[in-house]
């Protein structure tokens, strides 16, 4: 259901900076918008994004209704160690999605 | 394919637009100012805010106020000594002034991130960066929308 995507690299030097890109698909409606009946569509949107690499939290965002459709954020971390970023989205209605990609750094 | 018929429609849902923003409250822009200072403040805690050493990055004239792409980077070393706490993106003119705040460290090793936000309506956005020493940085850039987010239920 809840579809996400993550871009990090598969393979890094030890102290390098690696560009993270998550991209979750969700209408992050924003709570203002109103149907055609006049009533106000309520807010449903992604709140929190928790980037942790190994179980250490490197990266953390805590998104608002401005953010665009579909939220994109892109951010950056230091390869210290082989392992695995786990991705987690959390936000209204109970939205909960995880993903993880894995790392090996030479 | 846009038919003759949805064509005048669509004009005629633009003039009903502005009509709508003729109606609002005329204290919007002191409201959504007084928003934006309130934003900032609950962010410092009262702290100056200094321009300089952020770097915001917005499309000066934006077509489509729903997404508009957007990154900042802050000038730092991102060591545990020096480094970036956060990053808050905040915008004038949307009805409530947040978009994004984003919490680094020094395992960031570069204090850069990106992302796409929703714009209501020309104004400025700013970004304001917390540096581990507690001091507060800023960068505000001005931009156009041509098209904005949020403009059928007459926000803006």
């Amino acid at each position: 259901m809840a579809r996400v995507v993550v871009n990090a690299p598969a393979r890094a030097k030890r102290g390098e900076v690696i560009e993270i890109r998550t991209l979750a698909g969700h209408a992050m409606e924003t709570g203002f918008r109103r149907t055609q009946t006049g009533e106000l569509i309520p807010r449903d949107i992604i709140t929190q994004l928790v980037c942790t690499y190994n179980g250490v939290e490197v990266f953390r965002a805590e998104l608002h209704p401005a953010m665009a459709a579909n939220p994109l954020l892109s951010f950056t971390t230091v390869a210290t160690e082989s392992g695995t970023l786990e991705f987690k989205w959390s936000g209204d209605n109970g939205y909960a999605a995880t993903q993880s990609a894995s790392i090996t750094v030479v | 394919m846009t038919s003759r018929r949805r064509f005048l429609g669509l004009i005629g849902g633009a003039f009903a637009a502005g009509e709508v923003a003729a109606q609002l409250d005329p204290n919007i822009q002191a409201l959504r100012a007084a928003a934006l200072e309130a934003a900032v403040r609950k962010i410092t805690g009262g702290k100056p805010v200094r321009p300089g050493k952020v770097k915001l990055q917005v499309p000066p004239l934006v077509d489509n106020g729903n997404t508009v792409p957007l990154s900042v980077s802050v000038d730092s070393p991102m060591t545990s000594a020096d480094h970036v706490k956060a990053i808050h993106v905040l915008t004038e003119k949307n009805p409530q002034p947040y978009v994004v705040s984003a919490f680094l460290g020094p395992r960031s090793g570069r204090a850069s991130i990106a992302t796409r936000a929703r714009i209501a309506d020309t104004g400025k956005v700013i970004a304001i960066a917390q540096l581990s020493d507690g001091s507060f940085w800023s960068d505000t850039v001005s931009v156009v929308v041509t098209l904005s987010a949020c403009l059928e239920d007459g926000l803006i």
